[in-house]
């Protein structure tokens, strides 16, 4: 266990330095110097000159010991990725956004696991039926909706007309009234998928021999779905969670933008908005990090649950 | 009797599926009316003719008709008021909807099909030099997707459009919706480079890979004349699978500002609706959202059921 533990962790720094790779090519080499955007239209020679002192842009790009590649690593070792083109540190903006962010995709997360395996669960029972059938074209058609169209009419809908919940995130207001309606559209707008991802797992796991025995003894069909068959397909379900977990933290960018959630997909939106390669690339780094540490941890979960994967 | 090919047999097995056929002729019909609206898009900016259809700057209404609703206005140039109506009513500018519709679809097939082009012609041939060499250009190119691959995708995504859109790229500077064809391209090849890579690694041992080697041929003529040609179905497939999402992510890097600014697209005629809604203006939005789920729908199922055709592992008699 241990040994294997330590060979995966040993398999990440490849990743990490490819992640690096990456973003220095994106933001550095191709997205090029933006202090002329940072100091404005209007700005002198001077100030420009100033700007790229401060965010390290007049230094050379390689063969240096001080060179913009060699402090792309270094900032990424310490987690010390300076400041944003506001001149905040992006390290707190980032800490900043993460319990918002939190508060929105954790209730909807557990909420669209929770519905979507007990819906395959139910559909599995009903396999091959009428319902059957028409619970796929449903799902079908709720992934064809776009996501935006989910969110505005859901605000206009619920917020505007109906005045059940507020328009926009108001943090004086109870959490479950405030973020109650991003969570809903949440999980309405992403059921369709889920359901018919775990449906297939519930109908691979049902065509088992397993399956086919427990009926054989006498068993009675809810007790076969919900002891033999969940059981089994814990392991894809758990997989998948600890695979979203990164996401989790990452936000769900359009909700939080709709609904002015000062979480870290909203972080990225004014990002992408200001053109701030330094956040992105901060934020593009992390989570890549988490990813890659959250992939481990599904490997060992996987591990755990399945006895008959050995750990080689 | 006759026997049939793999690709006959295919189309045989996909013509007895009358839904699939349906969703079919609507994708084709989305494809010729991108077409249509692309050549008559050239006509009408460089020629200066006149297709009313495909003049969606034109305005012919005032702001915010509604849908069908009889109106009078003065048009430009002119000092007469004349009747019209707009079959999907009018926005801001007094541009009808219907037109602006059509246009997105045009928008929205290009970005598709030059991203997917783009993500084939990358991914393709690097799964197809990982397979089929191994060793450290396997090592090299498995390194390079599971770096990519592990960059949350949207992030990736947006990290690209924001970075493409008016870069230098030697004497060329990235326009608009070529940055988007760009940026998802660029971002979407992992897994097709994966599926491909399995698959000639599956392969290449073939008695028919053999037979090319012992008759002399190079190893560029075995992978791309005789492997290549044998996975075709699986490109096919992911092709069509991934159309939806690109569309979907045309829509996102719209309502971003990342993609096309000056020409209609679905996600923009969406993304008005967030302050066109307050006011009772709902066909925008309304009229995006049919097209964008149609258009979806129709590739989910159709792709659904090329898979359950071409792959011989589904295949139930």
């Amino acid at each position: 266990m241990t040994a294997f533990i330590i060979r995966r962790l040993l398999y990440m720094f490849p990743i990490v330095l490819g992640v690096l790779l990456v973003t220095f090519t994106l933001f550095t080499l191709i997205g090029g110097d933006i202090s002329q955007q940072i100091a404005g239209k209007n700005a002198d020679a001077e100030t420009i000159a100033e700007i790229r002192h401060e965010y390290g842009l007049d230094k050379p790009l390689f063969w240096s010991w001080d060179s913009q590649f060699v402090n792309h690593f270094k900032k990424a070792l310490f987690f010390d990725f300076g400041r944003a083109m506001d001149r905040e540190r992006i390290s707190s903006k980032i800490l900043r956004g993460i319990v918002p962010s939190l508060m929105l995709t954790v209730p909807m997360f557990i909420g669209v696991i929770i519905s979507a395996v007990s819906l395959a669960l139910i559909i599995a029972y009903v396999r091959g039926t009428i319902w059957d059938v028409s619970a796929v074209v449903i799902c079908v058609a709720g992934m064809s909706i776009p996501y935006l169209s989910f969110i505005i009419f859901g605000q206009y809908f619920f917020a505007y007309k109906l005045d059940w919940f507020p328009i926009i995130y108001l943090p004086e207001e109870p959490m479950i009234k405030s973020v109650g309606l991003p969570i809903l559209i949440g999980i309405l707008a992403s059921l369709g998928g889920e359901l018919r991802f775990y449906r297939t797992i519930m109908l691979d796991e049902m065509r088992n021999d397993y399956v086919r025995t427990a009926f054989a003894k006498g068993l009675s069909t809810t007790r076969v779905l919900f002891k033999h068959v969940l059981k089994n397909a814990m392991i894809p379900i758990i997989t998948n969670v600890v695979l979203t977990i990164p996401h989790l933290i990452l936000g769900s960018f359009l909700l939080e933008r709709f609904f002015g959630i000062p979480g870290l997909g909203y972080l990225m939106i004014e990002a992408i908005g200001a053109r701030d390669f330094f956040v992105i690339n901060a934020m593009t780094f992390i989570f890549s990090l988490l990813i890659v540490i959250f992939t481990l941890l599904a490997d060992i979960c996987y591990a755990f649950v399945d006895p008959r994967i050995s750990l080689k | 009797m006759q026997p049939r090919g793999y690709w006959s047999d295919a189309i045989r097995r996909l013509r007895k599926r009358k839904l699939a056929m349906l969703c079919f002729w609507i994708v084709a019909m989305y494809a010729g009316l991108a077409a249509f609206i692309w050549i008559g898009d050239i006509l009408v900016t460089h020629l200066d003719w006149k297709i009313p259809i495909v003049q969606w700057n034109e305005h012919v209404g005032p702001s915010y008709q509604k849908p069908a609703a009889q109106y009078e206005f003065v048009p430009e140039m002119k000092t007469e008021s004349q009747k019209g109506w707009c079959l999907l009513g009018t926005d801001f500018m007094g541009q009808s909807t219907f037109r602006k519709t059509l246009y997105g679809a045009k928008t929205a097939m290009m970005v598709a099909f030059c991203a997917s082009i783009i993500s084939i012609l990358i991914g393709v041939p690097l799964g197809a030099l990982a397979g089929y060499y191994r060793g450290w250009v396997d090592d090299a190119i498995v390194w390079f997707y599971t770096t990519l691959g592990t960059i949350p995708y949207i992030l990736l995504l947006m990290a690209f459009a924001v970075v493409l859109r008016g870069a230098h790229i030697g004497p060329w500077e990235l326009r608009g919706s070529v940055s988007v064809y760009l940026a998802i391209g660029l971002t979407s090849w992992v897994g097709l480079c994966r599926l491909i890579r399995g698959e000639i690694i599956k392969r290449k041992e073939s008695e028919y890979v053999l037979a090319a080697r012992a008759m002399g041929c190079s190893d560029f003529r075995i992978l791309f004349f005789h492997l290549l040609p044998n996975v075709f179905h699986i490109i096919l497939i992911n092709f069509s699978l991934r159309f939806v999402s690109f569309i979907h992510a045309e829509v996102i890097l719209s309502f971003l500002g990342l993609g096309e600014t000056d020409k209609p697209s679905w996600g923009a005629m969406i993304d008005a609706a967030r302050t066109e809604l307050a006011r009772d203006v709902w066909w925008e939005m309304a009229a995006a959202t049919v097209a964008i789920f149609i258009i979806s729908l129709a590739l989910n199922i159709f792709s659904d059921a090329l898979r359950d055709c071409l792959d011989p592992k589904l295949r139930m008699d």
